[in-house]
């Protein structure tokens, strides 16, 4: 077993950076996620382990950075919450577009605008369905614990480097800055120069060997039959990932008549809801979407064949519900009970939101 | 005297250099960008640092430069080419790596990733082309365009109550104390492309020696936008544009380290 530490979900995000072997980080201070670089400069991971860590002018630059530093071959990533992650957009889309893996670490605050610096969930749309221009996805997960801000570090990058996609880890400032044990990943060691030519020389800017070609890295293609090409290569990607990377966790849904649906914090609240709706002598049971894309579909489809209603709880005016909607079909109900504004809801108004829009409505 | 005694290896004096592609350039004829290219590809060659460097394209019509030289390329966004350039640099310090920007791409909406770069002293190549207008959008103003020039959106030509006053972004980046060897050349004869062969050269050894930005500003021509022929364009540029960007180096302490710059270790 790995070392046990108690440690803030923001300063687990420095920590797993540098013992997965991550060539780079690139950010730019907001709150509530300052903390990520902040960990990383006083942990000084370029005397450790060659790990560079750079403060940028700006989030839009942060994200460039890691597009640049991506397209060599690096383990790249950075973080940002809400306002930053929208300045990314840009970035991100050409980053999608040009099939790079990196990863983005999003801790969400209440929106729109300067919004609040409390915890949100009211990225979900902008995570899952794009953010920046164009027909593109992220790998989106979404922890609810300090320990899996440690474990989605190394699996983000996996998946992200498999599928040549970025990916993001959707948390909030609730998991960011709250303290909980954690088991630490053990080290892996960053790629050689050899090793990334050896793995990634088929398509990575390290410099024009004798042997190959020029590689270009490029989200540009002027003759639209070649680009319509490229879309339907990122398409197949993404359905590719909905086969094969859906990750969910089923709470008390065996016997549950009804379910709820929550990812991040929501789902830390709804898991409380279940004891207290159980003990009122309602069978309820929580499904929690682990990634966001891909979404868990075919399990919400499952449960919709036998239980009576959906109820799904999220820190904003109602995101995720659609996708639930549209995995439940007309069968049952499908409702939605939120908080916002960096407000999280309590355990008991959720089994009163429970009993009154769905129960007994 | 036959054709093939002419055309006969043992008379050539001069060919297309080995990193320049065989690719047909987009550009339109008489432009700027096809000479710089061609130094760029003789000084990386001369150098020896093809398999060492890779090139950073803008936005803007040298978006297809990557097309054109046979070393790695990455496509940037609009502006963001020095930030993408300093991810490329700082994790892989044993690279050699340039940007190429234009004046709406450096100097308009990248401003703010050209001025940090740069004043980090991030070990990287600036290769400026201004040729005061935005070409591959079909002329607009840029904001190097002069006072009193006409663009397609300065019709009645470049106001500066209206459109504020052309900006020397090469003076500014001389400021910066990341900044080792800034200069401001051109290509308009064979005598300019010589010394601007020179800097560019130059720039680059500043670069492999780890000295921060080397920066090469090329007063540059658009005479399909400029709605002039090739030879009146280079006219315009050296009556108009020189006054105004005066070529000659800005600061040159490429034999000195700049104040503090460690590299990171990699």
């Amino acid at each position: 077993m790995g070392e046990l530490r108690l440690m803030k979900g923001n300063e687990v995000i420095a920590e797993a950076a540098i013992r997965c072997g991550c060539d780079g980080y690139f950010g730019y201070p907001i709150t509530p996620q300052s903390e990520v670089m902040e960990t990383l400069m006083d942990r000084e991971p370029w005397n450790e382990t060659g790990m560079v860590v750079l403060q940028a002018e700006s989030e839009i630059a942060s994200i460039h950075m890691v597009y640049g530093a991506a397209a060599s071959g690096k383990k790249v990533l950075t973080s940002s919450s809400s306002p930053g992650i929208s300045l990314m957009a840009e970035g991100i889309s050409y980053i999608a577009g040009s099939e790079l893996p990196c990863l983005i670490v999003n801790v969400q605050r209440g929106g729109p605008g300067l919004g609040t610096i409390q915890p949100s969930q009211a990225d979900y749309f902008q995570s899952t369905k794009g953010g920046g221009h164009g027909d593109y996805r992220l790998i989106v997960l979404a922890p609810s614990s300090v320990q899996e801000m440690n474990d989605f570090v190394e699996l983000g990058f996996k998946l992200a480097f498999k599928y040549r996609n970025p990916a993001m880890i959707l948390s909030d400032g609730a998991i960011g800055q709250m303290m909980e044990k954690v088991v630490l990943a053990d080290y892996i060691p960053r790629l050689t120069t050899e090793e990334i030519d050896e793995k990634y020389g088929s398509w990575a800017t390290n410099g024009r060997k004798p042997n190959r070609k020029p590689n270009i890295i490029t989200s540009l293609e002027m003759d639209s039959g070649r680009m319509e090409v490229n879309n339907q290569r990122l398409q197949a990607k993404y359905a590719k990932m909905e086969e094969e990377e859906v990750l969910f966790e089923e709470i008390q849904c065996d016997d549950a008549e009804y379910i709820l649906v929550a990812f991040g914090s929501s789902s830390r609240v709804c898991q409380k809801s279940v004891d207290i709706a159980r003990e009122k002598g309602i069978k309820l049971g929580l499904l929690r979407p682990i990634t966001l894309f891909p979404f868990p579909k075919k399990p919400i489809a499952a449960l919709a064949k036998r239980v009576k209603g959906f109820l799904v709880v999220e820190m904003n005016a109602g995101q995720m519900v659609e996708d639930v909607q549209l995995a439940v079909g007309c069968g049952v109900p499908v409702k939605h009970f939120g908080r916002m504004g960096g407000i999280i809801p309590s355990p008991s108004e959720v089994v009163e939101a429970l009993e009154h829009k769905l129960i007994g409505g | 005297m036959e054709l093939a005694d002419i055309i006969n290896p043992k008379n050539l004096v001069y060919e297309k250099p080995a990193l320049l592609t065989s690719t047909t350039m987009h550009y339109c004829p008489g432009c700027s960008h096809g000479v710089v290219h061609k130094l760029l590809a003789e000084v990386i060659e001369d150098l020896g640092i093809q398999e060492k460097t890779i090139g950073v394209s803008p936005v803007g019509c040298a978006v297809f430069a990557y097309n054109y030289i046979d070393i790695d390329w990455q496509e940037a966004a609009h502006g963001r080419a020095p930030a993408v350039a300093t991810g490329i640099a700082r994790t892989n310090p044993d690279k050699v790596v340039f940007t190429y920007q234009g004046d709406g791409d450096l100097a308009s909406i990248g401003t703010a990733e050209i001025l940090h770069a740069c004043n980090r002293g991030e070990d990287m190549v600036v290769i400026f082309v201004n040729n005061g207008i935005y070409g591959m959008t079909g002329g607009q103003m840029a904001p190097t365009t002069l006072l009193g020039q006409i663009t397609a959106t300065t019709p009645t030509g470049r106001d500066a109550g209206r459109n504020g006053y052309p900006l020397k972004i090469t003076e500014l980046i001389a400021q910066l104390s990341g900044t080792s060897y800034v200069t401001r050349q051109s290509v308009q004869t064979p005598a300019a492309i010589r010394k601007c062969k020179k800097a560019i050269s130059k720039a680059f050894q500043a670069a492999i020696d780890k000295k921060g930005t080397s920066f090469v500003e090329v007063v540059s021509t658009c005479n399909m936008n400029w709605k002039m022929t090739p030879v009146k364009a280079n006219e315009w540029m050296v009556e108009n544009m020189f006054p105004f960007y005066v070529p000659g180096d800005l600061k040159d302490s490429s034999k000195n380290n700049p104040e503090s710059y460690t590299p990171l270790k990699n």
